[in-house]
């Protein structure tokens, strides 16, 4: 490190970058703000980040008659669902294509390893979920396709292999199958990988709109939901509710309170998983 | 250790059915993998056959053989579809501002957290950062219209209506942009962040020594420093010039501006999927595609004759 006397560079730097950090907080603030924002008063001016006029009606109103409650569970359990049965896939494929002594190992890993780089695109995949096996507007259309990634399936892998072979050895003469190997030895000592590849898989799933798109839209998430509040209030310009005098919500206070919903389970996990995905990154430019 | 794995890759020459019975769970653990890749990822690249014949949601069902050949008839429908070279227009000026804004935006934000000398506060700036990351592009769209539709924060700064999400111009170009480098700044910036992370200190002492100042240090060894990354990152973003998602596109989009929004996958989806072309859909998905490859040999091959670090 070369160390130095502070110049006016390392202050001009500073204030650099505080204005970055305004620039980035800005609008999740804004967003926060107008969703705790009286919606009528909102509409005066929309620059702000402290609530002008507190309230929670916003979010009463989008919980009780904003038809979010089931978008809203079905986020849930589609990142739950897709995460877990996406993470027990995903090892028990990497643990045996770790296994160099597995007849299959070679043909399988190719396999794997080939849809990383070409793909059938978007029409041909439509037609096969849509026309071809029927999965439309079927809860399974979230988990089947996208089951497993084969980069984390590589991630875990080259975690498996990075675990000394003696432990496996040593359990399968103590008589264990490799199945048990696999749930009784590996597995246990892959937590740190299992945590990353879940992360994935739940930031992933939260995030997604276009399965919901494209495949089943009668099964809407909280991203899609959102997707139609802006589409519709696109059409309608942010006209404010005025058959509702008491407590009036406008599509603009709606739309904000539902992205502060979709938004806060990323913004809580995002720190603690910035770090797994740098790893990743970082991994994916190092190894081969 | 190494031993046994040589060990192990010899017994791997002798096949037998005994064998395959001792390795019966390993099978049993990996076989429903492979008939799920097959079907979700072999079976769609088999589809890259439609797009030289007509296929209708009547004809579909068709087994392949039956289905009317039809040569490059579907990309010529496309290529002469009303609004193709709009839509080709948009697609490159996108990618190409997006290329250029984006990697100099990210290369400045690396080097200057780089050399940002607080640590603390270089922790915070950079995970603040990732945030945006993070969030979906929904989210995204959803922020963006607050800040620009007409009179919307950036209207209100401003003081007059710049029309920043409602001008039937490529102004929407920059303001997509825009948008994705304050999105991805940070992500993308990891990348760089590490590659100086490996170039030698002694470097940097040693330029110290002979007189060159922060700025000098910067342009001389840094920025060379990560020169090959960066020629890496540019060849594969080329090779993706046509592949702007539609996701992003769409979400963005409005009514008044489609005209400059529009790219080829969202075309593609529009007439392969909305109008049920899917043919036409599927040339124009293969026609992205061996762009893509071609155009990211080709940048290959000129970086390598130039004296560049080639990709392969």
């Amino acid at each position: 490190m070369v160390k130095n006397k502070r110049t006016w560079f390392d202050y001009l730097l500073v204030v650099i970058f505080a204005f970055i950090l305004v620039i980035t907080l800005y609008p999740f603030l804004n967003v926060l703000a107008i969703s705790l924002n009286d919606a009528t008063d909102t509409l005066k001016n929309i620059n702000f980040i402290i609530p002008r006029k507190f309230t929670l009606s916003n979010y009463k109103y989008v919980f009780e008659e904003g038809g979010i409650v089931a978008p809203f569970f079905m986020s849930v359990a589609k990142t739950v669902v897709g995460t877990l049965v996406g993470v027990i896939c995903t090892c028990m494929l990497a643990y045996t294509l770790s296994r160099r002594d597995f007849i299959c190992h070679k043909p399988f890993t190719i396999l794997f390893v080939i849809t990383m780089y070409v793909g059938g695109g978007m029409i041909p995949e439509y037609l096969l979920i849509m026309r071809t096996l029927h999965l439309g507007n079927n809860f399974l259309v979230y988990i089947l396709p996208g089951l497993v990634w084969v980069y984390n399936m590589i991630l875990v892998r080259s975690y498996i292999d990075g675990l000394p072979m003696a432990l496996q050895e040593a359990a399968k003469l103590d008589g264990a199958n490799d199945f048990q190997i696999w749930y009784k030895v590996v597995m246990p000592l892959c937590t740190p990988v299992i945590a990353t590849i879940a992360l994935f898989y739940a930031v992933g799933q939260w995030n997604s709109f276009m399965d919901t798109y494209l495949y089943a839209k009668d099964l809407p998430t909280l991203q899609y939901k959102l997707y139609e509040i802006i589409s519709q209030a696109r059409m309608q310009v942010d006209t404010h509710n005025t058959s509702e005098t008491t407590q009036a919500v406008t599509p603009m206070a709606i739309r904000m309170a539902v992205t502060i919903v979709a938004t806060v389970p990323i913004v809580i996990v995002y720190p603690f998983v910035q770090k797994y995905f740098i790893g990743g990154m970082t991994l994916g430019s190092v190894k081969d | 250790m190494a031993k046994n794995k040589a060990r192990k890759q010899n017994d791997k020459h002798k096949i037998t059915w005994e064998t395959v019975w001792k390795q019966r769970y390993l099978f049993m653990m990996s076989l429903p993998f492979v008939i799920w890749i097959i079907i979700f990822k072999y079976i769609p690249l088999w589809g890259w056959t439609m797009a030289f014949q007509e296929v209708k949601p009547a004809t579909f069902a068709l087994p392949i053989w039956e289905r009317k050949f039809v040569g490059f008839d579907n990309f010529m429908r496309g290529f002469q579809d009303r609004i193709f070279k709009q839509t080709m227009i948009n697609t490159l000026g996108i990618s190409i501002l997006q290329i250029a804004v984006g990697t100099i935006v990210a290369i400045t934000f690396a080097v200057l957290l780089n050399e940002l000398c607080f640590t603390k506060f270089k922790k915070i700036s950079q995970t603040i950062s990732y945030l945006p990351h993070f969030v979906s592009w929904v989210i995204i769209a959803s922020i963006a219209k607050n800040l620009f539709n007409d009179g919307g924060v950036i209207d209100t700064i401003a003081g007059t209506n710049l029309h920043l999400m409602s001008t039937n111009s490529p102004l929407i170009w920059v303001v997509i942009v825009i948008i994705d480098c304050w999105k991805e700044m940070g992500w993308n910036a990891i990348i760089y962040l590490s590659a100086m992370a490996g170039i030698d200190q002694g470097l940097y002492e040693a330029a110290q020594i002979d007189g060159a100042n922060r700025f000098q240090r910067i342009w001389h060894i840094t920025l060379p420093g990560i020169r090959p990354t960066i020629i890496v990152l540019l060849i594969m973003t080329i090779g993706s010039v046509l592949g702007v998602g539609m996701e992003r596109q769409m979400l963005l989009s409005n009514g008044l501006v489609q005209d400059h929004t529009m790219v080829l996958s969202w075309f593609s989806y529009l007439r392969g999927i909305g109008s049920s072309d899917y043919g036409l859909g599927t040339a124009i998905g293969l026609f992205q595609s061996v762009v893509g490859v071609t155009l990211l040999l080709i940048a290959n091959k000129i970086a390598g004759m130039v004296g560049e670090d080639k990709l392969v």
